[in-house]
């Protein structure tokens, strides 16, 4: 997460009036701090947003780390300023959904919803 | 499943600990066996609540505490609630914002909680992810409640010393001779010590300590802090040490975990109690329905509950 945090913080309450617990970490983060709180906060999902451009690092790290840490589960997603012919270079690292300006509240929330109930389901 | 969970989690595994206290906080079913492994190995910690009213900076001041005691150092398991909203059971837990700098920190373990609906300033599970935190080996535990009122004081009966944080600008020297919140105190603190009103505070404060003392008891002291600037901090570890060394001389610490043992398991026991007299009385719903309709009152429903379920007498 970079600079900007309205967007962050719109989802956060979106998703939390949706029902979710949503751990808001606040801005700045790096991609192993990201990782240590999925990690201690057993998340289910992790969300980014990256207004900066600096998006391919911080997702492809933030990926990175999270197979490294055996967390290849949890369900990476995020948004902010991101060119569309970016999108399926990171799917490719492993960002299941990378939702681009102008996306819905419910977009995000149903798609938050579905993938945490299949993770669930899957779970051991 | 989960006893080779709780082996991972005491051998140091950070995902097996996340992963039990998720289990802890939402699988009732798998409580029991993981508190048996866990609480004989729970009782080395010292666990200290934070607690005070909303925006008093508790957040800033547990970071700030976890930093000290890390330089001094120990491991630092920390347990932070915030509230779950009411209506759609979703919550933001915002406790990280201000801890960031213990990220990076392997001897650091922070654990947001949401309250979920449960009263008292902690959550239902708080009690059991704060036995773990201690069982996989933290030294000191940091238990920060949500922000609360005069009544919410659950925090004691988790904590061996409570920090009540206050700061300038709530109220006047009658606020302070309410009842609730005061007496839980171990060590006061008034945090944002910069600002305009602190004195005043800090004044009331150590009024009503005083008046309040008696011989042979701990009394509590109270301190300035600037959480923000990291003033004050280690004169309220050093504190917070005095009293836990108070406590365990005067026979308190003792009297303390007994109390809060009783607490514990009077609420377990109700559940089981009642989750075995529901499953043994098949028409419970009936009763509620029918009392709904007042065609009876409330307490002649349970007469006929217990008889039914074979506990009346």
């Amino acid at each position: 997460m970079d600079g900007h945090d309205r967007g962050a913080k719109v989802v956060a309450r979106l998703l939390r009036d949706a029902g979710f617990e949503v751990i808001y970490t606040g801005l700045y983060q790096t991609p192993e701090a990201i990782v240590n709180t999925a990690l201690q906060e057993d998340a289910d999902a992790v969300g980014i947003s990256v207004l900066s451009a600096a998006h391919k690092h911080i997702f492809g790290e933030t990926a990175r780390i999270m197979r490294e840490q055996g967390l290849a589960d949890v369900i990476l997603f995020g948004g902010g300023i991101i060119p569309p012919n970016d999108v399926l270079w990171l799917e490719q690292q492993g960002v299941r959904k990378v939702f681009l300006p102008g996306a819905s509240g419910p977009e995000i929330i149903d798609f938050l919803k579905q993938a945490v109930t299949e993770r669930r389901r899957a779970a051991p | 499943m989960s006893s080779e969970l709780v082996e991972r989690a005491l051998n140091g595994e950070v995902r097996a600990a996340a992963r039990l206290m998720t289990a802890l906080e939402s699988d009732p079913e798998a409580v029991p066996a993981i508190m048996s492994q866990v609480y004989p190995k729970a009782g080395k910690a010292h666990v200290i609540g934070v607690t005070g009213p909303p925006g008093a900076g508790k957040s800033s001041l547990v970071d700030k505490i976890a930093a000290t005691y890390r330089d001094r150092g120990q491991t630092v398991g920390i347990v932070a609630v915030d509230p779950s909203s009411p209506f759609n059971g979703g919550a933001i837990l915002g406790d990280r914002i201000r801890m960031q700098d213990r990220f990076a920190d392997a001897g650091v373990f922070i654990r947001s909680m949401a309250s979920r609906g449960q009263p008292g300033g902690l959550a239902k599970a708080s009690q059991n992810v704060v036995a773990l935190m201690a069982a996989i080996g933290k030294d000191v535990v940091l238990v920060e409640t949500v922000g609360v009122g005069q009544e919410e004081i659950d925090v004691i009966r988790v904590a061996d010393t409570t920090v009540v944080v206050m700061v300038p600008g709530l109220g006047d020297a009658v606020q302070t001779m309410k009842a609730g919140l005061l007496e839980v105190a171990d060590v006061f603190v008034v945090n944002k010590a910069d600002r305009d009103g602190a004195d005043r505070v800090f004044k009331d404060l150590n009024l009503m300590v005083h008046i309040g003392m008696q011989e042979g008891k701990w009394s509590a002291p109270v301190l300035k802090t600037v959480a923000t600037e990291n003033q004050g901090v280690d004169e309220l570890l050093d504190k917070v040490a005095q009293h836990i060394a108070f406590a365990r001389q005067s026979g308190q610490y003792e009297l303390r975990r007994r109390q809060a043992a009783t607490v514990e398991i009077d609420a377990i026991l109700r559940d089981r109690l009642l989750r075995a007299v529901m499953h043994r009385v098949p028409a419970f719903d009936r009763y509620a329905e029918e009392v709904g309709r007042r065609q009876y009152d409330p307490y002649t429903a349970v007469e006929h509950i217990l008889q039914e379920s074979g506990l009346g007498n």
